[in-house]
C-alpha cells in the first residue's frame, strides 16, 4: 500500500518537474524578446504588411469574387498562415541550440527529456498569440468585422494556436533532423509555402483547378481556415462556396487533424532529442 | 584497487560511420583526483567526455561513474555531473544570475535555494559584480567562467571540463586554472581535456595521453616528460645541411632524436645532460661544416611527447582524423563541432 503510494508520489514529482522544466526552458526562450526588441518588432511586421499588401493589392479584384469584404475573408486565411509560418522557428531554434551546445548542457541535467522541446514548443505558442493579436488588431483598423459568438472566436483562437503548436512538433522533428541553422530555415519554406497557398487561405476552391480541388480540401490549412472562418465570421457568404454559419464539420476535421499531427510527430521529435550524438 | 576507482571506464569504443572515435579506451580515475586527457584534435577527448555526461551511448564497452553506469543508470547519474563543453554554453540573453538560476533549476533545486546558489557562485568566480549583464556582455574569458559556473550550481560531485581554456588568452587561461585548482582543493573530482601539455601539468594529478582513440600512456606529468627526456634541444641547421647534421649528430643522445618534418630542424631529448650535449653537438656539426642557424633549449610539449609515444606529430592527426569526409563527418555538423571526436 505504502509503496503504491510513494511511486504514486514520485510519478506526481515526476510530471511535476517534467511540466516546471518545460516553463524554464518557454520563460528563457520568450527573454530573448525581452532582451532584444528588435527580433519581436520584426517578427510582427512581417504580417502585418502581409495584411495590409494582401488586402491594398488584392482586395479590388477579390471583391467580386468572394461577394462580400475579402477583408473578412482573408483575416482567417492569413491568421492561420502566419501561424504555421511562426511555427517553423521552432525547428529553427532547436537547431540553433544544437550549435551552441545548448542542447549538449541540458542533456547533461537532470531534466525532463520532453522539456527542451515542450518548452520551445510552449514559448513559439505564445509569441504566435502575440503575433495573432497585433494582427487582429491591424485587420480590424483595415476594416475586418467579425461577427462571430465571443464562444465562437475564443474556440477559433484556441484551434489556431493548437494547430501552430502541432505545426511546431512538425518543425522540431526537422529542426532535429536537419540540425544546421541555415538549412532548417531553408526547408522551411519547401513545405510552409505550398500547404498555405495550396488552401481556401487567400481564395475560394472553387476558383482553383478542377484537378486541384480534391487535395487542397484536404489539406489540414485548409480545413483549419475554413472552420475559423466559419466561427469568427459566419454571416460571410462566398458565391458558390459558403452559405454562412458554423462548418462544424470543419472545425471536427480541424480538431482531428490537430491531435493526428500531435500524434505522429510529438512521439517522433523526442525520440529523436533522446538519440541526439 | 580498480573497483575504488570513482570513474571506471572499461574497453569503450563508439564509431561515428567510418570514423573510429574510439577503439577501446580504459581509463580508472580517483575520488577527489584530476585526471587530464591529453590529445589533439581528433583523438577521442570529446567522444570520452560525451559518453562519461550520458550525451552519446557507447558502442561497446562500459563506464560507470560513482558506481552508476552511464547508460543504465544514466538518470541518476545526470544529478551529480556538472558538464562544461568547448563552447560556452550560456544564453546571451540571459544575466550572469539568471543563466546560473536557470541551471539550478533545471537540477531540480528549489528556486530559493537556486539562487542562493548561483549568488554564492557568482561570488566565488568573482562575477558578483556583472551578474545583472546580460552573459553577451561578457568577456571571452568571463563568459568561460560563467559557463564552469553553470557546471557547478547543481552541486555536482564529479565535473567534465572540455578544452576549458581553448581560445582563451593568457590572463583568463590563469584564471580559469585558478578557479580550477579551487575545486579540486574543495575534493571535486575532475575529468579535463586539454591539447596543452603545460595545463595538463599544471591541473592534473595524472595524465592520459589520448591517440586514436585508445590511451597510449598514462602517469604523471613528470613520468610522461622523462620519457621524452625532460628538457630538448632544438637545433635548427640549412635546409641543405639536414642531411650531414644528422649523420653528425648520430649517436649523441640514446634513444631516438626526433625530426622535424621540414627538414630543418632537429630536436633531441637531452635530460639533465644539457650543457654537455649542447658543447658536444655544436662541436660535431662545426666539423661537419653545418651552419647552425638556432640552437635552445626548451620544455617538451604535446607535439614532443606525442613525437615520442607515437613517432608521428599531433598536428598530422588534425587532417586524417578530425575532419573525416561522408557521413561520420557530417553528422557533428559545422565549424565547432569539427574538433569534437
Amino acid at each position: 500500500m505504502s509503496t503504491t503510494t510513494g511511486a504514486k508520489a514520485a510519478e506526481t514529482t515526476k510530471r511535476g518537474n517534467a511540466i516546471s522544466d518545460a516553463l524554464i526552458i518557454a520563460w528563457r526562450n520568450l527573454m530573448q524578446f525581452v532582451r532584444v526588441p528588435p527580433l519581436l518588432v520584426f517578427s510582427v511586421i512581417q504580417p502585418i504588411m502581409f495584411v495590409l499588401l494582401f488586402v491594398v493589392v488584392f482586395g479590388g479584384s477579390m471583391k467580386q469574387m468572394v461577394g462580400g469584404s475579402y477583408v473578412n475573408f482573408l483575416m482567417p486565411g492569413i491568421l492561420v498562415q502566419t501561424t504555421v509560418f511562426g511555427s517553423t522557428q521552432t525547428g529553427v531554434g532547436l537547431a540553433e541550440d544544437l550549435s551552441k551546445g545548448f542542447i549538449d548542457r541540458f542533456r547533461s541535467l537532470p531534466m525532463a527529456r520532453s522539456a527542451v522541446l515542450a518548452g520551445r514548443t510552449t514559448s513559439d505558442m505564445v509569441r504566435n498569440l502575440v503575433v495573432i493579436m497585433l494582427m487582429v488588431i491591424v485587420g480590424l483598423l483595415v476594416g475586418f468585422k467579425p461577427d462571430g459568438s465571443v464562444p465562437g472566436m475564443v474556440l477559433a483562437l484556441a484551434i489556431m494556436l493548437a494547430f501552430g503548436h502541432a505545426f511546431s512538433w512538425i518543425s522540431a522533428t526537422i529542426g532535429l533532423s536537419v540540425k544546421d541553422v541555415e538549412s532548417v530555415q531553408a526547408a522551411s519554406f519547401t513545405w510552409v509555402f505550398p500547404l498555405t497557398f495550396l488552401s481556401s487561405a487567400f481564395v475560394p476552391v472553387a476558383t482553383l483547378p478542377s484537378w486541384l480541388q480534391p487535395i487542397v480540401r484536404l489539406n489540414p490549412v485548409t480545413v483549419t481556415v475554413d472552420a475559423i472562418r466559419s466561427l469568427v465570421v459566419p454571416g460571410l457568404v462566398v458565391t458558390g462556396v459558403t452559405t454562412g454559419g458554423v462548418d462544424w464539420p470543419a472545425v471536427a476535421g480541424s480538431i482531428a487533424w490537430i491531435s493526428l499531427l500531435l500524434a505522429v510527430f510529438v512521439p517522433f521529435a523526442i525520440r529523436l532529442y533522446r538519440r541526439l550524438t | 584497487m580498480t573497483n575504488d576507482a570513482f570513474i571506471h571506464i572499461e574497453g569503450l569504443t563508439k564509431s561515428f560511420g567510418d570514423v573510429h572515435a574510439l577503439r577501446g579506451v580504459d581509463l580508472q580515475i580517483q575520488e577527489g583526483t584530476v585526471l587530464g586527457l591529453l590529445g589533439p584534435n581528433g583523438a577521442g577527448k570529446t567522444t570520452t567526455v560525451r559518453v562519461l555526461a550520458t550525451l552519446l551511448q557507447p558502442d561497446d564497452g562500459r563506464a560507470t561513474v560513482a558506481g552508476l553506469d552511464v547508460v543504465k543508470d544514466a538518470k541518476r547519474l545526470r544529478r551529480i555531473i556538472g558538464l562544461a563543453g568547448q563552447s560556452a554554453a550560456v544564453d546571451p540573453n540571459l544575466t550572469g544570475r539568471e543563466n546560473l538560476t536557470m541551471v539550478g533549476r533545471l537540477y531540480h533545486l528549489p528556486a530559493a535555494e537556486a539562487r542562493r546558489r548561483a549568488d554564492d557562485v557568482l561570488e566565488r568566480f568573482d562575477l558578483t559584480y556583472a551578474a545583472n549583464r546580460t552573459a553577451k556582455t561578457y568577456s571571452g574569458g568571463m563568459r568561460r567562467r560563467l559557463d564552469l559556473g553553470a557546471s557547478l550550481v547543481g552541486h555536482a560531485k564529479v565535473l567534465f571540463l572540455d578544452e576549458p581554456t581553448t581560445g582563451l588568452d593568457p590572463r583568463s587561461r590563469a584564471g580559469m586554472w585558478e578557479l580550477i585548482h579551487q575545486l579540486v582543493y574543495d575534493g571535486t573530482t575532475l575529468l579535463l581535456t586539454t591539447q596543452y601539455l603545460d595545463e595538463a601539468d599544471e591541473l592534473s594529478d595524472k595524465i592520459a595521453v589520448i591517440d586514436e582513440g585508445r590511451v597510449i600512456a598514462e602517469g604523471t606529468a613528470d613520468t610522461l616528460k622523462d620519457r621524452v627526456g625532460g628538457t630538448v634541444l632544438d637545433i635548427k641547421v640549412d635546409q641543405g645541411h639536414y642531411e650531414q647534421a644528422v649523420a653528425a649528430l648520430a649517436g649523441l643522445v640514446a634513444g631516438a632524436e626526433t625530426l622535424n618534418p621540414s627538414h630543418s630542424e632537429i630536436t633531441l631529448p637531452v635530460g639533465a645532460e644539457g650543457p654537455a650535449v649542447m658543447a658536444e653537438a655544436v662541436r660535431r656539426l662545426d666539423g661537419a661544416g653545418v651552419t647552425i642557424t638556432d640552437l635552445a633549449y626548451r620544455k617538451p610539449t604535446l607535439d614532443d611527447v606525442f613525437l615520442t609515444l607515437t613517432g608521428h606529430a599531433a598536428e598530422e592527426e588534425q587532417d586524417e582524423d578530425a575532419e573525416p569526409e561522408g557521413k561520420g563527418g557530417k553528422r557533428r555538423g559545422r565549424g565547432r563541432r569539427k574538433e569534437k571526436v
